[in-house]
């Protein structure tokens, strides 16, 4: 990666520059900032809703390592990893493409020394600041809530930091190929499914052993078995592979975009 | 010649033919995996509620909430699309189209949308063996209720305002909270005694109440018609709202 970033030669204060026209772009209207922060509830009241509400019902979950945990716990630190999933999506993927495709905004940054890997670079720490914000506060409410242990939130925090990461390297790449508003449903449609199906609700161990592989692949699985296993402090060499796994999103994710913008805009 | 509101309909269900395939998806197939995840996984967890399984329990909600979210998702981004960036209803009202009908042309497509997903719904949900009586031929007739309570006064505020940033905000606040405290998931019973009345006051609690005793075969909490008839009232105070706030924008 560092070898990658040196090879292209990235200047960090063009990189910085990127990130500063969107800190700029904020100004433009009072309502984004409402937009900005209103995102933080959406994951809290999935947990109110499902976590207390529906837990409520459920009583005691066993994990597949035998610690008996009320449901709130479990499904806590999956809405976490959601939240810094989403949080780091939603500017990747419809502002990051609105910029890309509308408003032109690229084209204009292309047209001084900024290069499309520092757009890429610069879009998606702009987008990290957006998701840590997310995932910094849904911490506090889970040690709030007495869901979690300071030290363990404050373990977790970087692992959140990589889900959105690697989730916004990802869908920033997928935002090149995207033809119009419409291929939209398809990607929220699949964020759906993948918040539904990660072992977010109920343990991958449930699923029939087709499924189950199948959701192993998938990348929200990796995502909250990473940041369960933190939150809960339940840690193990597996961890690491989850880890692995996101690193490579960010990998591919930026490279892949990079040249995206470079054969979309720069030809 | 066809009645504007026919006329109104049609240009809908032309621009309809485009999109189909895109929003097959999430018509169809997000309900059921939502059920499969909730109903099923977590089900697995819950055990009866109710007297009945939990998946069973659910499907009610589910379909309300399904029909409540497609109304207030349709009412939103096209709504205001039309009027600023498309400039439809600038167009219409240079045509025997009167304010009315493109308020109604636009509910009654909202409307097809949503009866073919609840129909289509309550098959699959037939399929599941969650359906405990014949009344649940009457679910689509509320989903229809709460997606004409919900569409209008989206469709008003949609036509209110000038960013369609206020969008996001209106899912996050309204919607979303609305779907998940409704009694869609868990009993309203067991939210604070603070919160409850604002459960009361979303349509979708009504509808999700009316479906459910339709499907189980049990009565509501309130009588029939005090859900039924709060649900009308508020189909009616949206759709005054609608047309005023419709007419207002064409006023430039």
């Amino acid at each position: 990666m560092v070898s990658l970033l040196l090879a292209a030669r990235i200047s960090p204060s063009r990189v910085g520059a990127v990130i500063n026209r969107n800190v700029g772009a904020l100004r433009s209207g009072p309502s984004y900032w409402l937009v900005l922060l209103s995102g933080f509830f959406e994951p809290v009241l999935y947990l109110l809703s499902i976590g207390v509400g529906v837990g409520a019902l459920v009583g005691d979950l066993t994990l597949p390592g035998g610690r008996v945990v009320e449901y709130a716990v479990f499904v806590a630190p999956a809405m976490l990893a959601v939240s810094a999933m989403s949080g780091a999506l939603s500017e990747t993927t419809f502002n990051f493409f609105f910029k890309m495709k509308y408003s032109k905004t690229f084209d204009a940054v292309l047209a001084t020394p900024v290069k499309p890997f520092e757009i890429a670079l610069g879009e998606l720490a702009w987008a990290m600041v957006r998701s840590s914000v997310y995932t910094g506060a849904f911490l506090v409410v889970m040690v709030a809530l007495g869901l979690t242990g300071p030290g363990w939130a404050l373990a977790a925090f970087p692992a959140t930091m990589l889900v959105g990461l690697a989730f916004g390297a990802v869908g920033m790449a997928i935002s090149t190929f995207m033809r119009g508003w419409q291929d939209f449903d398809l990607l929220t449609t699949g964020q759906f499914a993948l918040f539904l199906f990660s072992g977010t609700f109920s343990p991958v161990q449930d699923y029939p052993a087709v499924v189950e592989v199948l959701v192993r692949l998938t990348p929200l699985y990796h995502a909250v078995e990473l940041v369960r296993g933190l939150v809960i402090g339940e840690l193990g060499w597996g961890l690491l592979g989850n880890a692995a796994y996101l690193l490579a999103m960010v990998a591919a994710g930026l490279t892949l975009a990079a040249r995206r913008i470079h054969r979309t805009l720069c030809a | 010649m066809v009645h504007p509101t026919v006329a109104v309909l049609e240009r809908n269900l032309a621009l309809y033919r485009r999109l189909w395939r895109a929003s097959a998806f999430s018509t169809f197939v997000l309900p059921v995996l939502f059920l499969v995840s909730i109903g099923v996984g977590v089900g697995g967890y819950v055990g009866e509620i109710g007297g009945v399984d939990y998946l069973a329990w659910i499907v009610p909600g589910v379909m309300a909430s399904t029909a409540f979210q497609m109304a207030i998702g349709e009412s939103t981004y096209s709504v205001l699309g039309d009027f600023k960036w498309v400039r439809a209803y600038h167009a219409m009202r240079a045509t025997p189209v009167e304010v009315g009908d493109m308020v109604w042309g636009w509910l009654l497509y909202i409307l097809i949308r949503v009866e073919i997903a609840a129909v289509v719904f309550l098959g699959i949900t037939a399929l599941f063996g969650a359906l405990h009586s014949p009344w649940a031929v009457l679910t689509p007739v509320v989903a229809a209720l709460v997606a004409l309570s919900a569409a209008a006064p989206v469709m008003a505020f949609a036509a209110s305002i000038e960013h369609d940033s206020y969008f996001a905000l209106l899912f996050r606040f309204v919607m979303i909270p609305s779907t998940l405290f409704a009694g869609v998931f868990f009993p309203v019973d067991q939210l604070p005694q603070l919160v409850r009345p604002l459960a009361y006051l979303s349509p979708l609690w009504h509808g999700v109440e009316l479906s459910r005793a339709a499907t189980l075969g049990t009565s509501p909490p309130w009588p029939v018609w005090v859900h039924a008839g709060y649900l009308l009232l508020c189909c009616a105070a949206g759709l005054a709202w609608a047309v005023a706030a419709f007419r207002k924008r064409l006023q430039d």
